[in-house]
């Protein structure tokens, strides 16, 4: 079937629908038929935040079922288990940007938070390809989302998709100075 | 794509990745839509961020949101029979707002034409409830478009106005949440901008614009032929489509986001059934469900939420003596809920369990991950009132939310706000909680956005009818749970300065005097609180601090904007934890350790917590 599925999943204020629609245009950008959601209201006051994004034509619905994702994107470490989880199937591929964001269940000590050996128990367990993303020093969270884009690019993630796709997406959305500051991050990141 | 703006006006046909509420505005644009209005709420804001993205100047069309959903829709009547082509917009629970005025239109010669887009919310993702408006529709015979997606939004906007404008009467767009929402590249045709006639063309001689007593009769009667108007389209409606597998034992009716949700799951299908997708679910084309009830021996009435199509179709088959096997809900469960592809499968299994694959088992992993409620941000104002208000009250008191940011008071470790029900409802329903209550002070809370748009009533009934209890105004500045949309407040509206209403006047003239305080000052605030539920009657307080997610993004875009944060002082630090298990705000984090300190991420330095550390551990903002 012609049909990848990617669950992109953070928590709201990092920025998931920018890096949501950056991907889904270079998908475009790369010849692909693309769906798409994203998470709008109560959940963006930091809560958990997702968007759905499907490239080729076997699709549909913007939305796909659990456990049905090839790729699951995340900015932060508990929503890349939870992402993880719920929505990759057996043998897809996760990439997570090494962020800890603690909900307020950990911070009230009612839960506890999830560590590395967490992580990687999941993915082993479900033949999970996981590659983790962090940049030390890089404090402003939309930063981080272009180092995830640079992985996504360098790693060849989706299928078809090339550098220069992801250069256009950008282009697409932003202008002058913030274009070029990306720009540069995204060649630098790879 | 350069420029959303840009986009939406350009005059060459083309094509654009766009959501739902983005394709709206380019068909508002193409087919003359003259006045739009609206009230902000989940999931239609975003079509107001893309009227926004065309310069005022440039707009082809008048744009407001207006104090609430019955205002916005007169406001768009009033140009409708004026001669404009009008649009209003809101959420779902916002047609209850606005039914006084909605229950009237089919009454009336709309001379403009006039479409109501309402943002149903199957899944409740971000609404008080799941309510199906299709029976509202029906309650006062307007008609219903309902897209499946941002391509058929784009065009049943275009149908429904054209329809509108030829019938003189309503045409509601039915939007959900995922079809407002969802992305996809979605094709326009050329726009040219005609001139408009935009003088004052009412006339009394269009109406009668009366219905009353005996008058309402003849206009019942051609809202009801309207109806009927509506049905015969219905039978060579292009968005009714028969979707042909060559299966003759089962048929699937089914309208909206399920459609495509149900194509998706039947990819899996070695038998697909045939599908009848309806574009209109109301009213129903008998002629056409008709012909595919007699063509099937089992059809199954694939419905989202309420069974509105479902007791239709089972009229028709009644009424045509169809000899058809007709399969609508299973259980409670088919009621509730988005019909996304997971929960299609789960509703087509329980009918037809054959029809597809089984669900493949998933290996078991011994991992859990806490949940994430959404919480207030780093430095909202809310925040330290509830700190406040936490300090100033007991278990007995009686505290009710209404609906904004502040609502989230309600979860730990504040837990405040008992009880929530609509917008305005908090004062009226802790007026009736303070009857014969002389033991558990009522406090209500109440934005100042909400306050303009239904909480006066409840505020000067309070007044009028002498009630006993504590309001508490949390203001800041703006309309900030949907997006941070201008109020009668803010001292602006979407296109340009105004006079700010301003609350303090308006409570004085109603006849109380409020108590205004920065929601930063943690001990006057809870001062206040104590003396307030100390006296008998009506007390006011206002909470106030503007809104820092506004604050912090609009300093960065002006590009003026320093980065600061604070620290926990390890040295100084007692670990009473007093700042992340009471206050906490989400920038406070435990190292691996159990020490805290805050997150360079989260931080926004507005310096709110340090009041909070009991040891004053908290350093000062700096720059990062």
């Amino acid at each position: 079937m012609n049909r990848f599925n990617a669950y992109l999943i953070g928590v709201g204020g990092q920025g998931i629908g920018m890096l949501s629609e950056a991907m889904m245009r270079a998908a475009d950008h790369a010849g692909h038929v693309v769906h798409g959601c994203d998470t709008h209201g109560l959940a963006q006051r930091g809560g958990t935040v997702v968007s759905f994004l499907r490239l080729g034509s076997d699709c549909s619905s913007p939305m796909f079922g659990r456990g049905q994702a090839d790729l699951v994107v995340a900015l932060e470490r508990h929503e890349a288990l939870r992402g993880t989880l719920d929505f990759l199937r057996p043998g897809g591929t996760l990439v997570y940007y090494d962020a800890v964001w603690q909900p307020l269940p950990v911070r009230l000590q009612e839960k506890t938070a999830v560590t590395p050996a967490e992580l990687e128990t999941a993915c082993r367990g479900l033949g999970i390809r996981a590659i983790r993303v962090f940049v030390d020093g890089l404090t402003d969270a939309r930063m981080q989302n272009v180092a995830v884009l640079a992985t996504l690019a360098r790693e060849k993630v989706l299928p078809g998709l090339e550098l220069p796709h992801y250069e256009a997406a950008l282009a697409d959305l932003m202008t002058g100075k913030t274009l070029e500051k990306n720009l540069a991050l995204l060649r630098e990141a790879r | 794509m350069k420029g959303l703006g840009d986009m939406l006006l350009s005059q060459d046909a083309g094509s654009e990745i766009m959501i739902g509420n983005t394709a709206l505005v380019r068909a508002m644009v193409e087919s003359g839509t003259q006045v739009v209005t609206a009230y902000p709420g989940s999931p239609t804001p975003e079509i107001a961020t893309a009227i926004a993205a065309i310069p005022l100047d440039k707009r082809p069309f008048y744009f407001e949101f207006s104090t609430n959903e019955k205002v916005a829709l007169e406001v768009a009547l009033g140009a409708s029979v004026n001669g404009h082509a009008s649009c209003v917009f809101f959420k779902s629970v916002g047609l209850n707002v606005a039914a006084d005025t909605f229950v009237q239109l089919s009454l009336l010669e709309l001379v403009g034409g006039m479409v109501v887009i309402l943002g149903d919310d199957p899944g409740a993702n971000s609404s008080q409830n799941e309510q199906d408006n299709r029976h509202l529709a029906r309650l006062a015979y307007v008609p219903v478009l309902e897209p499946a997606d941002p391509i058929q939004a784009y065009a049943m906007y275009l149908e429904a106005l054209r329809l509108s404008r030829e019938r003189r009467k309503p045409v509601i767009l039915r939007m959900t949440t995922h079809v407002c929402h969802a992305k996809m590249r979605v094709p326009f045709a050329a726009y040219r901008p005609e001139p408009h006639d935009r003088s004052p063309r009412f006339d009394p001689a269009n109406g009668p614009y009366i219905p009353l007593t005996s008058r309402v009769f003849p206009l019942k009667a051609k809202a009801l032929a309207n109806i009927e108007w509506f049905r015969s389209y219905a039978e060579k409606c292009p968005f009714n489509r028969l979707l042909d597998h060559g299966n003759r034992r089962r048929g699937i009716i089914v309208a909206g986001l399920p459609l495509r949700s149900l194509e998706d799951v039947l990819l899996d299908s070695a038998d697909k059934p045939d599908v009848l997708a309806l574009g209109m679910p109301y009213p129903l084309p008998s002629g056409l469900v008709g012909d595919f009830l007699s063509s099937h021996a089992e059809v199954k009435i694939l419905e989202e939420l309420d069974d509105f199509v479902e007791q239709q179709v089972k009229a028709i088959a009644y009424e045509r003596r169809i000899d058809v096997v007709l399969k609508g809900k299973s259980d409670i469960d088919d009621w509730i809920g988005e019909y996304g592809p997971d929960k299609v499968a789960e509703v087509l299994r329980k009918v037809w369990p054959d029809l597809l694959p089984p669900a493949q088992a998933r290996p078991q992993v011994p991992v859990t991950v806490s949940a994430r409620p959404p919480q207030l941000c780093p430095g909202c104002g809310h925040r330290t009132a509830f700190y406040a208000v936490r300090k100033a009250i007991s278990d007995a008191e009686i505290t009710l939310a209404d609906v904004g940011c502040h609502t989230l008071g309600f979860l730990p470790p504040y837990n405040v706000g008992q009880m929530f029900l609509d917008m305005g409802a908090s004062v009226p329903t802790g007026s009736g909680l303070a009857l014969f209550n002389k033991t558990r002070p009522v406090i209500a809370f109440l934005g100042d956005s909400t306050l303009f748009h239904a909480g006066l009533p409840g505020i000067i009934n309070a007044v009028f009818n002498k009630h006993n209890l504590t309001l508490i105004v949390m203001e800041n500045g703006t309309t900030a749970m949907t997006g941070h949309q201008d109020h009668a407040g803010s001292g602006q509206n979407f296109n340009g300065e105004t006079p700010a209403v301003r609350i303090d006047s308006v409570l004085e003239a109603i006849g109380v005097t409020p108590r205004r305080v920065d929601a930063y000052a943690v001990g006057k605030l809870t001062a206040l609180v104590r003396e307030a539920i100390g006296q008998e009657g009506f007390k006011v307080i206002i909470a106030s601090h503007p809104c820092m997610l506004k604050a912090t993004r609009d300093a960065r875009r002006k590009g003026d904007r320093v980065e600061k944060m604070v620290r926990v002082d390890q040295e100084k630090c007692s670990r009473a934890r007093e700042c992340i298990s009471r206050f906490a705000c989400p920038t406070f984090q435990f190292g691996e350790d159990g020490s805290i300190d805050t997150h360079s991420d989260l931080c926004i330095g507005d310096g709110s917590c340090l009041q909070t550390c009991p040891a004053h551990a908290i350093t000062p903002p700096r720059a990062k």
